[in-house]
């Protein structure tokens, strides 16, 4: 496949890093501002949550209470209400996040490591390896990222109605990691090419060092900052892709997630709108500030169009 | 002759990526833990139930060698031979679903994507030629804050708002253009603007910084200082060399277009290709999801190359200069 301009979107989210340096939107000035502050407590206050969760004093987030079905936020022991069959809410988006979080993380986890490391090998070698690598990021990229991962969830978590949660969740995990692959990938395999251009490199290499120790020592770590940007942002995608995914009925059953709770709730937007709106909004505050923080990232580095 | 070589390329790479695109949803089937044909016949153990089973077994060519297996599900492919549905009461063919399907998926993503560049290709110009002013920096805002927003929510949200707490536009089904064009268009509005919002922030902010960097450059400052109004300069010297890149992230747009009207349909309860991928994934028709992830994954590479294509041929230099760049 030929070279397109700008490295494929698998998202929005990321579409917008491509967006330029001139963001003046994000100041380069070193103060956070409000959204900025705003993000990192949302973010620290959700993951504190989602890691305590089994040890806070909340209903089991599976049970029904007869009291609650359907009930509004603010309810006597039940702050957020309860959802169509009378399950605790604020238990449920404690919980959701769990594993929302953890899809999140961890496919993101995969697409980095492999296809941050393939990338480099791919921009530093060049040549024939280059050449195959990119043709493997580019033939994974020629398929929708929703419908790639809608497929392979399909496939091999719902053959079996007796599917496993755990099981599922593992599916779910690697199919939104390949899914990451090729975009981070390409990502790390242009930063690298400009990179490994520099007088530094070409020092370490007259001096006789090892190609991994130059990748390892020299290009990496100026590849990072590029790569710690599209991971947060890419950490947004992939939440938001477990809820699309939710929809489709291609994800976790059996434990809350974001997604599920919305698509469970969906039939009942029009008296219930509650059930939607909770983890929807818990989503969106997420995903802003994984966004916001991305942007930040990429402007404190001065992270450059022509990187990209 | 350049061209052609660079064609002769392009043309060979479409070739390489629809072969292994096809091959990946044809194969789908066979990775499938378990025999297929259990999950796709519908629960029973009569001799009849099993009797179909070996029939199909044999109409799918799941005793035959992968090759031959790819070979025949491609040849029945290209013919328009999708598979069948199988329910209860019978089957029916995929290919009527498609036909029902495609175009309702169709039309939400060229109705939006007409939307999405009616707001963004001004907004984009005026913030560029702004850039730093109020207006820049809430416009800017503004769409940091849709490209945040989850779709699906976005969807949710203005169909609980718009379309039942204030009761303005039907919150969903769908009404064919040709039956009644003015319910067509009002069951479209909310779904049109859903998929739109996102895209209005990446096209805009694209064309925000690339249209500063035209701006900067000799050609402009010689129109200006030609007396050329500002306007004209803008929108007559400015945006032209920005609308191929605008081409080009469109095209790429294409598989976030895709993935987005699929969604975008379950929330609003249109009859598109999104639904019918639920119902398939429901129901474990896999021949069915089979044909219309290879049916979606062709429409975007042929996009892309389309675009690719185009680019080529309105203006090779530009791609060179940005590529090596």
């Amino acid at each position: 496949m030929p070279e397109p301009l700008v490295d494929a979107p698998v998202d929005a989210g990321i579409a917008a890093v491509a967006a330029g340096p001139e963001e003046v939107e994000v100041s380069r000035s070193r103060k956070l501002g409000f959204l900025g502050w705003f993000s990192i407590i949302w973010l620290v206050v959700v993951v504190a949550l989602a890691l305590l969760a089994p040890i806070l004093p909340l209903p089991d987030p599976n049970r029904s209470f007869g009291a609650i079905t359907e009930k509004p936020p603010i309810q006597p022991g039940h702050f957020l209400g309860g959802d169509g069959i009378g399950r605790d809410m604020l238990s449920r988006v404690i919980f959701g996040a769990r594993i929302s979080l953890l899809v999140g993380f961890a496919s993101v986890v995969i697409g980095w490591v492999v296809g941050g490391s393939l990338g480099l090998v791919a921009g530093y070698f060049k040549g024939r390896i280059d050449g195959v690598l990119s043709t493997l990021f580019n033939v994974l990229l020629s398929m929708p990222a929703l419908v790639l991962a809608l497929s392979l969830v399909a496939v091999f978590a719902s053959s079996d109605e007796n599917t496993s949660t755990s099981r599922k969740l593992v599916v779910l995990i690697a199919a939104l990691g390949i899914v990451s692959i090729p975009v981070l990938g390409r990502i790390s395999r242009a930063s690298t090419l400009a990179w490994s251009e520099r007088e530094f490199v070409k020092a370490a290499e007259v001096m006789g060092a090892k190609p991994l120790r130059i990748i390892w020592r020299e290009v990496l770590p100026n590849v990072l900052p590029a790569m710690m940007s599209i991971a947060l942002l890419g950490m947004g995608v992939v939440i938001v892709a477990e809820g699309a995914l939710a929809l489709f009925g291609a994800s976790v059953q059996g434990e809350p997630t974001w997604g599920t709770m919305i698509a469970d709730g969906r039939g009942d937007l029009r008296n219930y709108p509650h059930i939607v709106f909770i983890p929807s909004a818990a989503l969106f505050f997420t995903v802003l500030s994984l966004n916001y923080l991305g942007d930040v990232v990429r402007a404190r580095f001065e992270v450059r169009e022509s990187v990209l | 002759m350049a061209l052609a070589r660079e064609l002769g390329k392009r043309f060979a790479a479409l070739a390489l990526v629809l072969f292994l695109v096809t091959l990946f949803t044809a194969l789908l089937l066979s990775m499938i833990p378990g025999d297929p044909v259990d999950t796709l016949v519908p629960l029973s153990a009569s001799a009849e139930a099993d009797a179909q089973k070996a029939e199909l077994r044999h109409e799918l060519n799941l005793d035959d060698p992968l090759p031959v297996r790819y070979v025949a599900w491609l040849g029945d492919f290209v013919t328009g031979d999708f598979g069948d549905f199988y329910r209860t009461s019978g089957t029916d063919p995929v290919s009527d679903r498609v036909s029902s399907a495609l175009p309702v998926s169709l039309q939400l993503m060229i109705y939006s994507q007409i939307l999405a560049l009616l707001l963004a290709v001004p907004l984009g110009v005026i913030t560029a030629y702004r850039a730093g002013t109020y207006f820049d920096r809430s416009a800017n805002t503004t769409a940091f804050a849709l490209l945040s927003v989850p779709n699906f929510v976005l969807g949710l949200v203005l169909a609980y708002y718009v379309g039942v707490f204030l009761g303005w536009l039907p919150p969903e089904r769908y009404v064919k253009f040709s039956d009644d064009p003015v319910e067509h268009v009002r069951h479209m509005i909310l779904p049109t603007i859903t998929l739109a919002a996102a895209q209005v922030g990446v096209y805009m902010r694209l064309l925000r910084s690339d249209m500063i960097q035209t701006l900067q450059e000799d050609f402009i400052q010689m129109a200006r200082s030609k007396g050329i109004s500002d306007r004209r300069v803008l929108w007559r010297h400015a945006l032209r060399p920005s609308s191929l890149t605008l081409l080009t992230v469109g095209g790429l747009n294409v598989g976030t277009l895709i993935g987005g009207a699929l969604v975008i349909e379950l929330i609003f309860s249109l009859p598109g290709m999104g639904r019918e991928i639920a119902d398939a994934i429901f129901n474990r028709q896999y021949v069915a999801l089979q044909s219309f992830v290879a049916i979606l994954a062709i429409l975007y590479v042929l996009v892309n190359f389309t675009v690719d294509l185009l680019y080529t041929v309105i203006d090779p230099r530009i791609r060179h200069a940005r590529a090596t760049g």
